[in-house]
């Protein structure tokens, strides 16, 4: 006994509760530190500064006419913009009142009625939907067609059929002028 | 046995015996692949199949570490610095047709190697763990060869990207908070690239020490074989060296001249011409496809639309593109499971006689899956999308457990080489 350095038995076992309950609480607090340390390394793969300062785009609306449609670049997105033609804003008001997957007024999508100004990604997998130019298929609402899975958009960008959740993004925009439009 | 070779010329070797004490190095070589690893003596040409992915990983990474020595990874330069590869760099054609075809190969060895362990239910006790390991390994072979095939930044590259990346934009609430910090901005661009760069450089290495604690955990009680049954004693197993590695030897040389016939003669046969035009994030291609080796996952993911009879009873929990990503997901992370979905004590279907006609019926389940992913979803590709995926999920989830509690298995035969030296009743 004399030659070891061992405590009494009752001791020992007070001291190793308190033991446990410091390895316990270390070990706590040094795993909660170590996971809020990735923060840092996670966050840096989010945008960073100059890309988050890419973020407005100004278009001068004067050369389009009526029924043509023009795709700019916002924040490296399409965006659509339409000056539509009296059918089309006639038919986009009519389809007010239609089954909508993703229900949504024309007066709510447009700041004025001519343009309609959109974000052109489409909101299943995002991508491109035809219907821009000229000869290209706009679906069967006369808007746009995605040709990836299949996603028809009516004349106010709504989704009416197709696997796409959402109407096609409004970005935010504000007009300039009667010709001039600041997208962001 | 490794007494045996512990007393071989090459051990008694002054230099050898300097080392193994020091540091046991070539007893653990010895017991891992060498004379010293007593195998099952019944082992079948589709126990090859491990030892072809192996051979595939390390093609893969001796040719992309030489193209990450050219590869430049930006958006402005990537699709230039793939060309003059092709073009200008020494060999430089060979050496990215050696990595392109690799993929396609990689992933045809490792196909064949888990429906080998479906057939002989290896997964089974008690090498479950070993099986785990395995899936993990498939689901990081996806995301690398997913990300490297970003890299050449063609429109192949960059709309495949920006539609897999999308799919996170499906999760509630924090969806499209995860597509952004994926992307590093608001569309794939330059960043996206620049990360899945580091990141298909890491991921090949990560496979790497997941293939070790695979081969670890299937050292531990060895390989399965045919029969299925254990094995009973030395009369069951021969040394793995020279019996097997002469073996694996013989199906890598098969490999290697299949897999050159591609590289030299058709290089461009499993890839998409479209990825020969540079990413143009202004325009998508008509028709997004996958490399082949997704087709089967890109179906499923497809299959879930409103119309679809496995998503209506999910419909009001979530939306169909949600339940789609889930899908395909989990027809990977199912995989892991079946070592508890299938209730049957008997591995081999050998003597599973119903078991063995579901498990052709799976195959051919999952080929037409591929055939679906390779169409666009229309006319009658969308009917049959949708039965071979709800089929798919019956098989793991209905058939397997109620096939092992019904079924009456065949008589097991006493041991591996009772099957051979008594003849069956
Ligand atoms: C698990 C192993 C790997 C798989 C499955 C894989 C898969 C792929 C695929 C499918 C591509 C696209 C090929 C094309 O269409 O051009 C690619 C490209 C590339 N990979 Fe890998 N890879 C692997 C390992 C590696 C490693 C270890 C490195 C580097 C150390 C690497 C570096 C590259 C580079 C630089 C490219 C771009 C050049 C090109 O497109 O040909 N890869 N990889
Ligand atoms: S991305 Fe448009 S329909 Fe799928």
């Amino acid at each position: 006994m004399s030659d070891t350095a061992s405590t009494p038995p009752s001791a020992e076992i007070d001291e190793q509760t308190r033991r446990d309950f410091l390895l316990v609480s270390t070990a706590t607090v040094g795993a909660v530190g170590t996971a809020l340390s990735l923060w840092p390394f996670i966050n840096s793969l989010n945008p960073a500064a100059d890309t988050l300062a890419l973020a407005t785009t100004e278009v001068n609306l004067a050369p389009i006419k009526e029924g043509q449609s023009i795709t700019v670049v916002w924040q490296g997105k399409p965006v659509f913009i339409r000056h539509r033609t009296a059918a089309e804003i006639e038919q986009a008001k009519k389809d007010d009142a239609a089954a909508l997957p993703d229900p949504a007024k024309d007066a709510d999508r447009v700041k004025k009625a001519d343009w309609l100004i959109m974000v052109g990604v489409c909101t299943h997998l995002g991508c491109i939907p035809l219907g821009q130019k000229e000869g290209e298929p706009k679906g069967e609402f006369g808007g746009w067609f995605c040709p990836c899975h299949g996603s028809h958009y009516d004349t106010s960008g709504r989704i009416r059929k197709g696997p796409a959740p959402q109407n096609l993004h409004v970005p935010s925009y504000e007009f300039t002028s009667d010709t001039q439009v600041v997208i962001g | 046995m490794s007494e045996q070779h512990s007393t071989s010329k090459f051990m008694q070797n002054g230099v050898v015996k300097w080392i193994e004490h020091r540091m046991p190095i070539f007893s653990f070589i010895d017991h891992s692949v060498g004379s010293g690893y007593p195998a099952p003596k019944n082992l079948s040409y589709w126990w090859n199949f491990g030892s072809l992915a192996g051979l595939a990983l390390i093609i893969m990474i001796v040719s992309g570490i030489v193209l990450a020595m050219h590869y430049t990874p930006h958006t402005t330069l990537a699709f230039n610095s793939v060309e003059r590869i092709m073009r200008d760099v020494n060999g430089g054609w060979l050496i990215r047709y050696l990595h392109m075809n690799g993929g396609s190969f990689f992933f045809f060895a490792v196909f064949i190697h888990i429906f080998r362990g479906l057939y002989f239910g290896s997964y089974k006790y008690p090498r479950e763990l070993l099986w785990i390991i395995g899936v993990l390994i498939l689901l990081a072979m996806m995301a690398t060869a997913f990300m490297g095939y970003v890299l050449p930044w063609g429109q192949m590259s960059y709309w495949g990207a920006t539609v897999i990346t999308n799919l996170f934009s499906a999760v509630p609430w924090v969806g499209d908070s995860i597509v952004t910090l994926l992307w590093g901005g608001f569309v794939v661009d330059n960043p996206t690239l620049n990360r899945f760069f580091s990141l298909h450089y890491l991921m090949p290495f990560v496979i790497l020490g997941l293939v070790i604690v695979h081969i670890w955990a299937l050292h531990t009680f060895g390989s399965n074989n045919p029969t299925g049954v254990d094995v009973k004693g030395p009369q069951d197993t021969i040394p793995f060296h020279p019996y097997f590695t002469i073996k694996d030897l013989y199906g890598m040389g098969v490999f290697l001249l299949i897999f050159c016939f591609f590289v030299f003669f058709a290089p461009n046969y499993f890839g998409e011409a479209d990825n020969y035009i540079p990413a143009n994030p202004l325009a998508t291609p008509p028709h997004i496809v996958p490399e082949w080796y997704f087709l089967p996952f890109y179906a499923i993911l497809r299959a879930f639309t409103n119309d679809f009879v496995l998503y209506w009873p999910i419909s009001w929990l979530m939306t169909a593109k949600l339940a789609g990503v889930i899908a395909m997901f989990g027809s990977v992370i199912l995989l892991a499971l079946v070592p508890w979905l299938d209730t049957s004590k008997v591995r081999s279907a050998r003597f599973r006689p119903v078991y063995k006609w579901f498990f052709w019926i799976f195959v051919l389940d999952w080929l037409v899956l591929g055939l679906v992913g390779a169409h666009p979803p229309e006319g009658a590709w969308v009917l049959i999308g949708q039965i071979s995926t709800a089929y798919y999920f019956a098989h793991l989830l209905v058939i397997l457990p109620i096939l092992g509690v019904i079924e009456r298995p065949l008589a097991l035969p006493e041991s591996i080489s009772a099957s051979v030296t008594q003849p069956a009743e």
